[in-house]
């Protein structure tokens, strides 16, 4: 532990150019995933919080269980539409960030979709009433709903990004873990793993999860700047 | 309200779109030969002569074969003959040259329990392993080091997957996850050497059995063809090829080195 503290502490201060590019490709295939999540899941979610349809419990327990995704189904999936091989494959985007981005976001638009669900849900039990009374279309029932829960829907976005930047068996495969084009922090946490570099490994471990902690940390800040200045 | 992050999106998914630039190919790599560092090494030295970028996807030799039969590669860079031998004679392949060897050997912690310790006969090292019972990890992913050691017991008369689970444990990972768990319980483990001398979590393991004619484990590349992958890139491709079978190529083969010994011996064909 203390040798990967060191050996983190070391990489982050060295400046490393290989570390950087890492840790800027993870944050924009995860974030852009992230991203891309909402504007589906979000939707998504919305709609079935408000609606009323017959097996609407269904979809409830589908959307709840596609939050259990494996990533490496992802990736299998993911891979054999991309690959050249495969219906996708005249794209060529196999092996590259696009692939990567493309298999995170259907990893986590089912967590959106079922987190922000429940939120908006519950929120929807309290302003129902309200709503009807100003006679509100869908559309504007949902873009109310999202806009009142924005702060809450912000935490369902991070444990969406929480689960893309952590995983590793979906990005593993449809990018490859190739050298400068498609290695993110956790495939070269594996990939250190895999050569017994395990100090190393620990210590990019230790990287990811400081820049959790910083996303996090930024976005708690806007939330909390923003949340000032609603009562102002 | 999502104006902007769709437009953001959009735009980094195009941007991405464009990663591949012209003169790049990707090898579909078995994973000793980056997981040691050679590639680290090679790849520069063909880049600054040609131009032409060279992304390794490192896999076991097995998925390396099917990711190319998709199509998934331009060049295969694999250590099983009669697989490699198979997929160019289905016609994915244009044509297979040996590349580069070395050998594989068996390891083992420092107490030895099946008391193999020094042997070069890898079949009566193998008997008593079994006989013994004690703790072997296998690969058990299809790899091309999977594959030999599937030869190698039945060469030896023994089918080990009868004690599956028992002393015979198959991991289904790749060569570095296998020595991390086969160090972890005491197992012995068949690797190629390359992988052992540039494998940093040793602890007690030391090389136990090596030497045996049958340990031989040969490299050989094989660009991808054009025939049944209209998508690969033909010229980058035979020109990666065509260098590393060159005595340039070979030479800077022979010149890599980790800890003082050479882990991959040249011996392509020359005209």
């Amino acid at each position: 532990m203390g040798e990967a503290l060191g050996l983190a502490i070391g990489l982050v201060l060295s400046g490393d150019a290989d570390l950087a590019e890492i840790v800027g490709l993870s944050l924009r295939v995860s974030l852009t995933a992230t991203g891309l999540a909402c504007l589906i899941g979000l939707p998504i979610g919305a709609l079935v919080a408000i609606g009323r349809f017959p097996g609407r419990s269904a979809v409830l327990v589908l959307m709840n269980a596609l939050m259990g995704l494996p990533p490496v189904v992802v990736g299998l999936l993911v891979y054999l539409q991309l690959s050249r091989s495969g219906p996708l494959g005249f794209l060529g985007l196999l092996y590259t960030p696009t692939a990567m981005i493309v298999a995170q976001t259907i990893l986590i638009a089912p967590i959106v979709a079922a987190l922000s669900r429940q939120v908006l849900e519950d929120l929807h039990v309290e302003y129902a009433e309200q709503f009807r009374s100003l006679c509100l279309t869908t559309t504007q029932t949902v873009q109310a709903l999202i806009w009142d829960a924005r702060y809450s829907l912000l935490t369902v976005g991070l444990a969406g990004f929480g689960r893309a930047v952590a995983e590793v068996g979906a990005v593993i495969i449809v990018g490859g873990n190739i050298d400068h084009l498609t290695r993110v922090m956790t495939t070269a946490i594996a990939l250190e793993t895999s050569k017994g570099e395990l100090a190393l490994a620990l210590a990019l471990g230790m990287i990811l999860l400081v820049i959790a902690l910083v996303v996090n940390g930024a976005v708690q800040t806007i939330r909390m700047s923003a949340v000032r200045q609603a009562h102002v | 309200m999502f104006a902007k992050p769709l437009a953001a999106a959009a735009a980094a998914l195009l941007l991405t779109g464009a990663a591949f630039a012209q003169d790049s190919i990707i090898v579909q790599s078995t994973t000793s030969t980056a997981n040691s560092g050679l590639y680290d090494y090679l790849l520069p030295i063909f880049q600054d002569k040609t131009g032409i970028t060279v992304n390794v996807v490192a896999v076991g030799t097995g998925q390396a074969i099917k990711n190319a039969e998709n199509c998934d590669g331009d060049v295969l860079l694999v250590h099983a003959r009669p697989a490699e031998e198979k997929f160019v004679a289905a016609g994915y392949g244009t044509v297979r040259i040996d590349l580069m060897y070395n050998d594989f050997v068996i390891v083992g912690p420092e107490a030895d329990p099946a008391g193999v310790g020094g042997m070069e006969d890898v079949q009566a090292a193998l008997q008593k392993i079994a006989g013994t019972g004690a703790l072997f990890a296998s690969r058990g992913d299809d790899s091309g080091t999977h594959k030999k050691e599937r030869a190698l017991w039945s060469d030896a008369g023994i089918d080990p997957t009868t004690a599956s689970g028992d002393w015979y444990r198959e991991t289904g990972s790749g060569m570095g996850a296998t020595l991390n768990t086969g160090i972890g319980m005491g197992a012995y483990v068949l690797t190629d050497r390359a992988t052992w001398i540039s494998f940093a979590n040793k602890q007690d393991y030391t090389v136990q059995v090596q030497g045996d004619a049958d340990m031989f484990n040969q490299y050989g590349v094989i660009p991808v063809s054009p025939d049944k992958c209209p998508s690969v890139k033909v010229e980058a491709a035979q020109t990666f090829a065509d260098w590393l079978v060159s005595a340039e190529g070979q030479a800077a083969i022979a010149g890599y080195k980790v800890a003082d010994q050479q882990l991959f011996f040249p011996n392509a064909p020359q005209n």
